[in-house]
């Protein structure tokens, strides 16, 4: 029997996506850059969030044109964002054939107590969280792939760590407890039960978990997979640097010999532009805080 | 002599290889330097992005190492991505290649990952009925001449192929929990040791 879009697909193309570097881009030469330098991805948006950060507003889904620009320009799978809870612009994401949707933190929520119910979507699904207890919630409603989510546009790795040794000490706490404690421990997390249960079991998510949201530097991006990240998000990181060819292709290279402090070291030597400038996230206040959003 | 299977890990399914590997009489191992490709009997080259694994290879010396593990007749196999990368012709693409099989392949051929689905195949060499396929953005195969030899297909487009000691699939086996077809390719490299 043949079965269109199963969960099996969906986790599956995340599963491919592994030990890579999934980069935010505005526009097609951007996307180029990306490919050209080993993204396994890219992210399409209008603006990278340390931009959308910079001008306020209200942050939406991109304009549809620049999406189907940049699918038609490179070959690997082409990423989009649509905001916390906004089924419906998830629906023309899907509808123009993006490869997988982002309900991301870093666009404005759409809705304040509900995120988008992605088990009825074909198109599979990422989203971000904060400690492992929101992303079994995520995971229960259809996520197909987890990041943690930093703080994007912040240049500042600080959230990013925080939240990827949150939810690996949430698994290692997980694994050590008893069938008998696991309805107790579930409802204290406010995660679904069976979720909690398999996860105890098998000791891991059923889905990848990538780190997002603070990577600026190839550096950074060994500190995350070295920490328990399967591969990268990169939103600001590359185009706000001085020399975006050379860091993406280096960020790349750090995530791939992320074990070798040699390798890395190399690619960080490869470096002449400067990273982003960056933001110290300690002096953001929580109410401009994006890993706020969602729940 | 138990055979060390090296799976390429650079990018990609690499852990679904090696786990599925692990059930077997062998000893899979991740291999991501040219020292460490050249130490293996066996190559696997996983599903992910052919684009980025191929950049990756030529980057860092790895391209190298397989060309020489395949002139010492180590058996190889290539999946999704993999399968991509030992393909002498690619459609309208000039990406870098292996280019070890007499296969032409088209990326991405039955559609973006909407489109993406698992079903059930037939496989010449494979007993025991049909094995479950789940093809993920996946290409296929629009032509094989020489010595390249079609296994399988799915609605007339050709999903797998061998070639002497090579071996290509347009699905990924290492997501099922099926091992046949990773017994088929252990044959392959015990056969040669």
């Amino acid at each position: 029997m043949t079965e269109k879009s199963t969960w099996q697909t969906k986790v599956g193309l995340a599963q491919m996506l592994r030990g890579g570097v999934i980069m935010d881009v505005t526009n097609v030469e951007q996307a180029k850059i990306g490919e050209d330098a080993g993204a396994v991805a890219v992210m399409a948006l209008e603006r990278v969030p340390a931009d959308i950060r910079a001008e306020g507003g209200v942050a939406r889904m991109a304009d549809l044109r620049i999406i189907e620009q940049i699918m038609d320009t490179v070959t690997i799978p082409v990423m989009a964002k649509c905001r916390i809870g906004h089924f419906a612009e998830a629906q023309i994401l899907e509808a123009i054939g993006v490869d997988f949707i982002d309900e991301s933190e870093v666009l404005t929520p759409a809705d304040e107590k509900f995120h988008v119910w992605k088990h009825d979507f074909d198109v599979p699904f990422v989203c971000g969280c904060t400690n492992l207890a929101e992303a079994l919630r995520r995971i229960g409603e259809g996520a197909a792939l987890i990041r943690t989510k930093g703080e994007a546009g912040s240049g500042d790795i600080v959230e990013a760590t925080r939240h990827m040794r949150a939810v690996m000490t949430g698994l290692e706490h997980l694994k050590g407890l008893r069938d008998d404690e696991l309805m107790t421990e579930a409802k204290n997390m406010g995660a679904p039960f069976e979720l909690v249960r398999q996860v105890a079991h098998e000791g891991k998510l059923p889905v990848p978990n990538f780190s997002a949201g603070g990577i600026a530097t190839p550096a950074d991006a060994a500190l995350m997979m070295q920490l328990g990240a399967e591969s990268i998000f990169v939103g600001s990181g590359i185009f706000k640097s001085e020399d975006p060819a050379e860091r993406a292709l280096a960020i790349v290279h750090a995530t791939t010999y992320y074990e070798d402090p040699h390798e890395v070291a190399q690619a960080c030597k490869g470096l002449k532009g400067a990273a982003m400038v960056g933001i110290d996230v300690a002096s953001l206040p929580e109410e401009e805080r994006m890993a706020n959003r969602g729940w | 002599m138990t055979p060390r299977i090296g799976i390429l890990a650079l990018q990609g399914d690499f852990a679904e290889h090696l786990q599925a590997f692990s059930a077997l009489d062998c000893q899979p191992v991740p291999v991501k330097r040219p020292e460490e490709v050249l130490s293996c009997q066996g190559l696997v080259i996983p599903g992910g992005e052919s684009t980025t694994i191929g950049k990756l290879c030529q980057r860092f010396g790895v391209d190298e190492a397989i060309m020489q593990l395949h002139q010492r007749g180590a058996p190889i196999w290539g999946t999704c991505a993999g399968m991509i990368l030992l393909a002498k012709e690619i459609e309208g693409n000039d990406q870098w290649r292996l280019g070890l099989m007499d296969i032409a392949v088209r990326r991405n051929a039955f559609g973006r990952q909407v489109d993406s689905f698992a079903t059930d195949l037939a496989i010449a060499g494979i007993a025991d009925g049909p094995v479950r396929a789940v093809f993920i953005r996946a290409p296929y195969v629009t032509r094989v001449w020489g010595e390249a030899e079609t296994l399988a297909t799915f609605e007339d487009n050709i999903v797998m192929v061998r070639q002497d000691k090579l071996l290509a699939t347009a699905f990924h086996p290492e997501l099922t929990d099926d091992r046949r077809i990773q017994q088929y390719f252990l044959n392959m490299v015990c056969s040669i040791i």
